[in-house]
């Protein structure tokens, strides 16, 4: 086969775009498993060092933040807590407000959807402070409920569910209502099973935004056990060195190395459903 | 009464468009009726409002000696099949036709021997486990049929099945549909747009023209009696040919020839139809076609042309008979079999 020139420039961008998203992350990774004062003094590392193990389990189970009460692991735990319940509750809403918007010809549904939409153009750090009094004021600051809550409706979501159910046949919700199905069991058995690789999609995007939420778990915990990965990013790993804080940078790679880890591995486990619900539909 | 009462039913629908007019009709049980008339001119809305998914605007429907105006679609006991079968995509053909039975609360084996009976009736045993994509036309047509079936409904509503399929297998359903129907014994109404599909399966024929029924009768009786200019030219392939005319005095007049001692009182201006297969060669016949075009179809010979007046007609002949375009036929109309119109009002005055 002959290898026109165009190829060559496409494959060149290409392996330049693969570098540019792989190579800070290797950096990351080779310099975690150095020491601190090795990268201080050498920089950035490409190379493997030998403290892989001390550093990933210093990482887990040192006790950090103010009160030293906060393990990387338990932030860990919260941050999946978050993105988890973010994601689910984001699904669940905007699928069964799209089934309302859709299947429920009523006269408002129209105005009601825009008026969904436009709250793309509000997001959480435009509202955050009457968020924050609400939440705090239904007593919810230091909770996962807390954390979940504001985030849970999404109009890209019901956009996009919306969209879809639109393209269902009206004739499959006409044999479904002839064969007795009410409306909880066309949204159960026929929604829900046909728009699987949308949901799953949805999901993906969702767990991603709600794990890298930075701004609201940062205004609303102030106890240290409600601390998420992202936020902790910033604070832990500090060593106080003649009233100055240096960072432990070493600590610091391994810490977000595993930070991607969660996000990571959801993409991977769905990705298969990921692309499906991106390119097809099961018609 | 019948089975199925249809009383005064009209449908005006929330845009003001009246899509059924003031509708009476009966049906006996075990009767196969057929619905048609060209598309737009309400044939699904009537089907529709008998399964439950139009509402009904005026009138009154019965089914089984039980008004079911406001029955939901699930307890009037209709099954329905769809023009584009509306199968369950994601699920297999065993709990396409088993889903109706769930939701009904019955019990698992009663399912399963209820929709193996129905597989093999339509056989389609053998794919029970596919999905409906992975199915043929006519295999799907048959689930669509089958997950009627097994309900064992009241009555089944056919809305154009058959169109979605290609021409050789339109003739094979049509002729299992009718074949299913008189073997399960079911009522059925038919929708169809398609004058072949309507005589061949009816046992009773609706004609149906915005949102009226022109005519009601067997295919035969319509056939042989349209009552309207719409009927007479719907109903019949190829189409009945129409021409102007005038009667005074029992003399019908049209354009090149005249008709004596017609069967009606009527005096104005009429429309005669003759149908293309009722017409025979002769010398010094009353019809005078050019031939313009001859279309050999084995058994007949259907010949197109034109009379004097440029006026386009049909004449359709044995197909061991040949014609030459170009020539120029006589015709006469057999056993004085034509159709007199009023041509204000479209009604049959002969």
């Amino acid at each position: 086969m002959k290898i026109k020139p165009l190829q060559i420039l496409a494959h060149i961008i290409l392996i330049l775009g693969v570098l540019l998203m792989v190579v800070p992350i290797w950096i990351s990774f080779a310099s975690s498993t150095h020491d601190t004062v090795t990268i201080l003094t050498e920089g950035m590392k490409f190379n493997i060092g030998e403290y892989f193990s001390r550093n990933y389990n210093e990482v887990l189970n040192e006790k950090g933040g103010w009160s030293e009460e906060v393990t990387a692991a338990k932030m860990f735990i919260n941050s999946f807590i978050m993105a988890l319940g973010i994601a689910t509750l984001k699904v669940t809403i905007s699928a069964m407000s799209a089934y309302a918007l859709v299947y429920y010809r009523f006269k408002l549904a129209v105005p009601i959807f825009w008026l969904i939409f436009i709250t793309l153009l509000v997001p959480l750090e435009v509202r955050i402070f009457p968020t924050y009094k609400i939440v705090s004021d239904l007593g919810l600051t230091n909770s996962y409920t807390g954390l979940i809550l504001p985030l849970v409706a999404s109009a890209t979501a019901t956009f996009f569910f919306r969209q879809f159910y639109r393209t269902i046949p009206d004739e499959l919700l006409e044999s479904a209502k002839l064969d007795g199905a009410n409306s909880w069991r066309f949204f159960i058995d026929f929604l829900v099973p046909l728009s699987k690789t949308m949901i799953a999609a949805m999901f993906i995007f969702m767990f991603v935004y709600g794990y890298s939420q930075y701004l609201w778990p940062l205004i609303m915990t102030t106890s240290e056990k409600y601390w998420t990965v992202v936020m902790g990013m910033k604070i832990i790993f500090t060593e106080s060195y003649e009233g100055v804080a240096l960072p432990r940078t070493a600590e610091r790679f391994a810490y977000i190395i595993l930070s991607m880890l969660p996000p990571v591995l959801v993409v991977v486990i769905l990705q298969k459903w990921f692309i499906k619900g991106l390119i097809q539909t099961e018609k | 009464m019948s089975f199925l009462d249809l009383k005064n039913v009209t449908k005006i629908y929330p845009n003001g468009t009246k899509a059924v007019h003031e509708t009476s009709l009966s049906i006996d049980e075990g009767e196969f009726m057929v619905f048609v008339g060209p598309s737009g001119c309400g044939k699904s809305t009537l089907l529709r409002m008998v399964a439950g998914l139009e509402d009904i605007t005026e009138g009154d429907i019965s089914l089984d000696g039980k008004l079911i105006n406001q029955v939901d679609p699930s307890e009037r006991d209709v099954a329905m099949v769809f023009q584009n079968y509306a199968l369950y995509p994601h699920m297999n053909v065993y709990n396409n036709l088993a889903y109706g039975l769930k939701n009904r609360g019955i019990d698992k084996e009663t399912i399963e021997q209820k929709v193996n009976d129905a597989a093999k009736l339509l056989q389609i045993s053998d794919f029970l486990q596919r999905k409906p994509s992975m199915l043929s036309g006519g295999q799907r047509q048959r689930v669509a049929m089958g997950r009627a079936i097994v309900r064992n409904p009241k009555i089944f509503l056919f809305d154009e099945p058959l169109s979605n399929l290609d021409a050789k297998l339109r003739i094979q359903m049509r002729l299992e549909i009718k074949k299913l129907q008189q073997k399960v014994g079911v009522t059925s109404i038919f929708v169809t747009h398609d004058q072949v599909e309507a005589m061949t399966l009816a046992d009773r024929l609706a004609v149906i023209n915005n949102g009226i029924i022109e005519q009601l009768g067997t295919p035969i009786e319509i056939y042989d009696n349209p009552k309207s200019l719409f009927v007479a030219g719907f109903i019949g392939s190829p189409q009945m040919n129409f021409l102007d005319g005038n009667i005074k005095n029992k003399t019908l007049s049209a354009e090149g020839f005249e008709i004596k001692d017609i069967q009606s009182d009527f005096n104005g201006d009429v429309i005669l139809g003759i149908r293309p297969e009722h017409l025979s060669q002769t010398e010094n016949g009353l019809i005078n076609l050019k031939v313009d075009l001859v279309e050999q179809l084995g058994s007949d010979n259907l010949v197109y042309g034109q009379l004097k007046d440029k006026k386009d007609f049909c004449y359709r002949c044995p197909g061991n008979q040949t014609i030459e375009k170009g020539s120029n036929l006589s015709l006469n109309i057999e056993n004085n079999k034509y159709y007199i119109f009023d041509k204000s009002t479209g009604k049959r005055v002969n």
